[in-house]
């Protein structure tokens, strides 16, 4: 069975409890927290991932911040990152996708809408 | 061997093979009289067959009777693969039911074991604040906490607006004040409200029948179009745990003052 190692990048423990409930669903999946941006990143550049989730709005640093250094590193280029926020704005959407998010989702999320976008971006049938 | 004994060895030889020639046509012939004779029998047997009209007529009906029961036996593996098509169909329908339902409970779930995670009040009430934010789409809300000395609900955490954007409202008036005296949740099918007195949803927190304070929702996530029903499960949950979350760290809050205040007595006496 394909493993596959997911990065909760995320303030709040409510959502990251919800979505560790969601992402476990997946066969095969390792999930791993992170509390804050800097936290997030510390994670991502030490250890090998297929997916990460981030929040936009953390303390330390946010999500931006992170997803615009994270596509700065020639190994992270290609990690499909999908971006949680409660930050439903055009504007703001076009900003993430634009740094390299590769799916935009709002909260509140639906379990279902995530475990797709997961799927597709790990290329699970 | 002689000239003469030669000529007899050829001419036996040319009898033989003349011999094995003459069978060999008459096999042939006696085989093409017998399919001739099949030949006639048969066209014989379908001029009687044409010409006799109850022969036909006989064949017709047998053909049709066949006919027939195979179109029953279509109609009723139709039937079956309708029936089947059905039923598959209602187990899918079932099946996103479940997934609905299994995330509901899930959501459900989260939020009360975060709610009864801590017995720090402020704790609780910032689990108060994620939980209205991520799972119900609150984006302009408040929660107020009842004091019992002054009988008003006072503002303790807000999102959206600072605390003291929201007005102190007394027990029985206002929609906050009413909702949770009578302790039923309000809500409207607006999606926001630019009046702090007047929030879109109030959900009173009590325990049994003692008010405990109110969590008043003013402007949903511009993404958030309408309450679900998971909201109003999630509204009916907050309102008991909550409640009781918020009245627990109270009481742990009190009892460690008080265990201080103890402590300290006890020292003064004991040095």
């Amino acid at each position: 069975m394909e493993r596959h190692r997911i990065l909760i990048v995320e303030d709040s423990p409510t959502m990251r409890q919800l979505l560790v409930f969601a992402l476990k669903r997946l066969k095969g999946s390792e999930i791993v927290e992170a509390q804050d941006g800097m936290d997030g990143l510390r994670k991502v550049t030490s250890d090998d991932f297929d997916l990460a989730l981030v929040d936009i709005n953390m303390p330390v640093m946010d999500g931006l911040k992170l997803i615009s250094l994270v596509r700065d590193e020639d190994s992270l280029k290609d990690m499909p990152i999908v971006v949680i926020t409660t930050e439903g704005a055009q504007e703001d959407r076009d900003r993430a996708l634009a740094l390299g998010a590769d799916e935009y989702l709002t909260k509140p999320i639906q379990a279902n809408r995530v475990l797709a976008v997961a799927k597709a971006l790990l290329k699970i049938e | 061997m002689s000239q003469r004994d030669d000529i007899f060895d050829r001419a036996n030889e040319f009898m033989n093979v003349f011999s094995r020639g003459a069978e060999f046509t008459k096999e042939l012939l006696e085989e093409n009289t017998r399919l001739r004779r099949q030949l006639i029998e048969l066209d014989t047997r379908d001029t009687d067959a044409a010409q006799d009209t109850g022969e036909w007529g006989k064949l017709r009906e047998q053909l049709l009777t066949r006919i027939e029961g195979l179109e029953v036996e279509k109609e009723d593996v139709m039937e079956r693969l309708r029936a089947l098509e059905e039923e598959n169909r209602q187990f899918a329908n079932r099946y996103v039911e479940v997934e609905e339902e299994n995330n509901n409970l899930a959501n459900l779930y989260v939020a009360s074991y975060q709610l009864h995670s801590t017995l720090d009040l402020s704790e609780v009430l910032k689990i108060i604040i994620e939980i209205v934010i991520n799972l119900v789409g609150a984006e302009i809300f408040c929660v107020y906490v009842y004091d019992e000395n002054s009988g008003m609900l006072e503002p303790v955490a807000s999102e959206g607006e600072q605390v003291p954007a929201f007005p102190s409202t007394p027990l029985g008036h206002g929609t906050v004040g009413r909702s949770v005296e009578l302790g039923e949740t309000y809500t409207t099918d607006q999606n926001a409200s630019a009046d702090y007195e007047s929030p879109i949803v109030s959900i009173p927190l009590c325990v049994e029948d003692q008010p405990i304070g109110s969590i008043a929702i003013f402007k949903l996530l511009a993404q958030k179009e309408q309450f679900t029903l998971l909201d109003h499960e999630l509204f009916t949950l907050l309102a008991g745990h909550a409640a009781t979350a918020i009245f627990a760290s109270q009481l742990h809050g009190q009892s460690e003052r008080k265990l201080n205040t103890i402590q300290g007595f006890i020292d003064l006496l004991t040095k």
